[in-house]
């Protein structure tokens, strides 16, 4: 508990009394004011984007890694960590030089109408590179502990693949899945090294609300900053929550069946 | 690397001075000082060459090693560095009012900073120039064209580089000038100015990469100096450099951090260091780089790589770098006006 207070509670503390700094009539003018709500809405729409991909991605990474055995299964595994050991400024210039107009995937991209590097698609991308490996992580250990008689049973109780999927095997990941998706969403909204590289940066299309903290920062604005900061936290901690809540309930509708 | 050189160097004549054979002469030698010098972001290169002309001359002088430790990042990021504690010995910034604020909010040096050195302690300047593509295909002459529709500019965002906040005070400027001191005309320019530019980067030399190595923009604006190593560096890109019309002066102010030098003990070597930057030796090394400087020897070396360009300055046209601050670059100041949805 000591611990948690020294390294989680305090600074989100000084963060809430930062803002207290200069009122609420003045947090509420920054939290609103039209760039700041782009900012919010070009984060949050690209974090759901990056999840969205996550999730299915990340659930189809951690059954290959689990259920299939081929060569270079452990370097594959190994790499999956990639995005976390990787500094995130490094994954912005990489992830920009790719999907840029002149770049290995952008020279194809952009002809064909849909440019990554510097619109909203590039953030989503670069959200969901770093945040990736939540899921993959979360879940894997849960694919791991199933037994294949699971899946046995019920195709001899004449259950379609998809049927089994959906009935016995994803009920029995789902909460692990929903926690990776959670942290991979959570983390997507602070993200800022990456994004900041292939975003663009243009003011209400691909300004990250990180981003605008960083330049009230610039401006000395240090209540201005916190009040963006608390915003996105709250976002965090709501999802965190409702999260949570969404597995108690579950777990008590399945102790109870 | 280079400061590894530096204290390799240094540990050696150490040896050699203990082993008290070779070199008696460093028998005495001062204990061997580190100093930081915390500067804005593309001035790596420039400064590598001047801290190594530098130690080579304190050397002679004093008979003692100096490491001078460099750091580069945005000015605005450096100066909040050093409020938080940075031990930075001296700044070198391209900005009056990232220094001013050390003395307004840290109370690290005096209000009068800028008398302490020559030429309001800014030893060298530049101006915001263009960079075009090969042939200038937009046929990019100045800062009018910049406001035409199918001209692409690239340039960092003024909110967080320094560079940038000349690039849009001399475009602003400009506008003045073109509009006979229109204030609304003008704001219209810059207003479609910035919404030619596809990308806002965060520092001057992400730009710069912008720019060539994404091959984003017409035209990229960026210092005088950056401009020429740019186009010395791609050489075999055939880049064009063009000068506008008229443009802002851009000082490059220096300052010794009072107070960090006074508790480390290192203030005369510190001063030393920021007055070694108007010697002859150093202002050839910083008209090298493509910096405009003062020392009239060293211009008359560099004339032809100095075109004539009309300068205005902050003062003259902005009354001051605190006023310009207030005006636009505060949160609902002018700029926030005309940085607006396209």
């Amino acid at each position: 508990m000591f611990y948690l207070t020294l390294i989680v509670l305090l600074p989100i503390a000084a963060l809430i009394l930062k803002t207290t700094d200069a009122g609420f009539m003045r947090f509420w003018e920054v939290v609103t004011s039209p760039r700041a709500l782009a900012s919010f809405r070009i984060t949050i729409g690209a974090a759901l984007m990056a999840t969205a991909f996550s999730a299915v991605y990340g659930l189809l990474m951690a059954w290959i890694l689990t259920r299939y055995r081929f060569p270079g299964r452990r370097i594959l595994d190994a790499l999956m960590d990639l995005p976390f050991a990787l500094p995130t400024s490094v994954a912005g210039i990489a992830l920009t030089a790719l999907f840029a107009g002149n770049g290995w995937f952008g020279r194809f991209l952009e002809p064909a109408g849909f440019p990554v590097a510097y619109s909203i698609a590039g953030v989503a991308v670069a959200m969901a590179f770093t945040s990736v490996p939540f899921v993959v992580r979360t879940v894997q250990p849960v694919i791991e502990e199933l037994k294949p008689e699971l899946e046995e049973s019920a195709a001899t109780l004449g259950a379609w693949q998809w049927q089994t999927f959906r009935r016995t095997i994803y009920p029995a990941i789902f909460p692990a899945h929903l926690a990776g998706c959670t942290m991979a969403f959570s983390r997507s909204l602070g993200e800022f090294g990456a994004v900041i590289f292939i975003a663009g940066n243009l003011p209400f299309e691909t300004e990250i609300a990180a981003l605008l903290i960083f330049i009230r920062l610039e401006e000395y604005d240090y209540p201005a900053a916190a009040s963006i900061a608390i915003v996105l936290l709250a976002v965090a901690f709501v999802t965190l929550l409702t999260t949570n809540a969404i597995q108690s309930w579950r777990l008590r509708r399945v102790v109870k069946d | 690397m280079n400061s590894l050189s530096h204290k390799f160097v240094g540990a050696l004549v150490g040896a050699l001075a203990l082993a008290g054979t070779i070199a008696p002469v460093y028998a005495q030698s001062a204990k061997p000082v580190e100093i930081m010098n915390v500067s804005y972001d593309i001035g790596r290169e420039l400064f590598i060459k001047i801290n190594e002309a530098f130690a080579a001359d304190w050397l002679k002088k004093k008979n003692q090693t100096v490491t001078i430790a460099q750091s580069h990042a945005g000015t605005g990021a450096q100066a909040r560095s050093i409020l938080e504690g940075l031990p930075a010995d001296v700044v070198t910034f391209n900005q009056v009012i990232d220094v001013q604020v050390l003395a307004d909010k840290g109370k690290l040096i005096p209000a009068d900073w800028q008398k302490r050195l020559p030429n309001a302690s800014s030893p060298y300047y530049s101006l915001p120039a263009f960079l075009v593509r090969k042939g200038n295909p937009k046929n990019v002459k100045d800062w009018s064209d910049l406001a035409r529709d199918d001209v692409k500019a690239v340039f960092p965002n003024p909110k967080t580089s320094g560079n940038a906040r000349y690039t849009y005070l001399a475009a602003y400027a400009f506008g003045l000038d073109k509009f006979k001191g229109d204030h609304a005309k003008t704001q219209d320019f810059v207003k479609k100015f910035l919404s030619n530019v596809p990308v806002f980067d965060t520092g001057g030399r992400a730009s710069t990469t912008t720019f060539i190595d994404r091959n984003i923009g017409d035209v990229l604006i960026t210092f005088e100096a950056e401009v020429n190593a740019a186009k010395k560096e791609y050489g075999d890109k055939g880049f064009e450099i063009v000068i506008p019309s008229q443009s802002l002066l851009a000082e490059f102010p220096v300052a010794v951090i009072d107070k960090n030098v006074d508790r480390k003990g290192t203030r005369e070597i510190a001063t030393a260091y920021l007055e070694y930057l108007y010697t002859e030796e150093a202002q050839e090394i910083i008209a090298s780089f493509a910096n405009r400087v003062q020392n009239p020897k060293v211009l008359e070396r560099h004339k032809a790589a100095y075109p004539a360009v009309k300068l205005v300055t902050v003062e003259d046209i902005f009354g001051g770098w605190e006023k310009a601050n207030k005006d636009h670059f505060a949160e609902g100041g002018i700029l926030d006006k005309v940085f607006v949805k396209r």
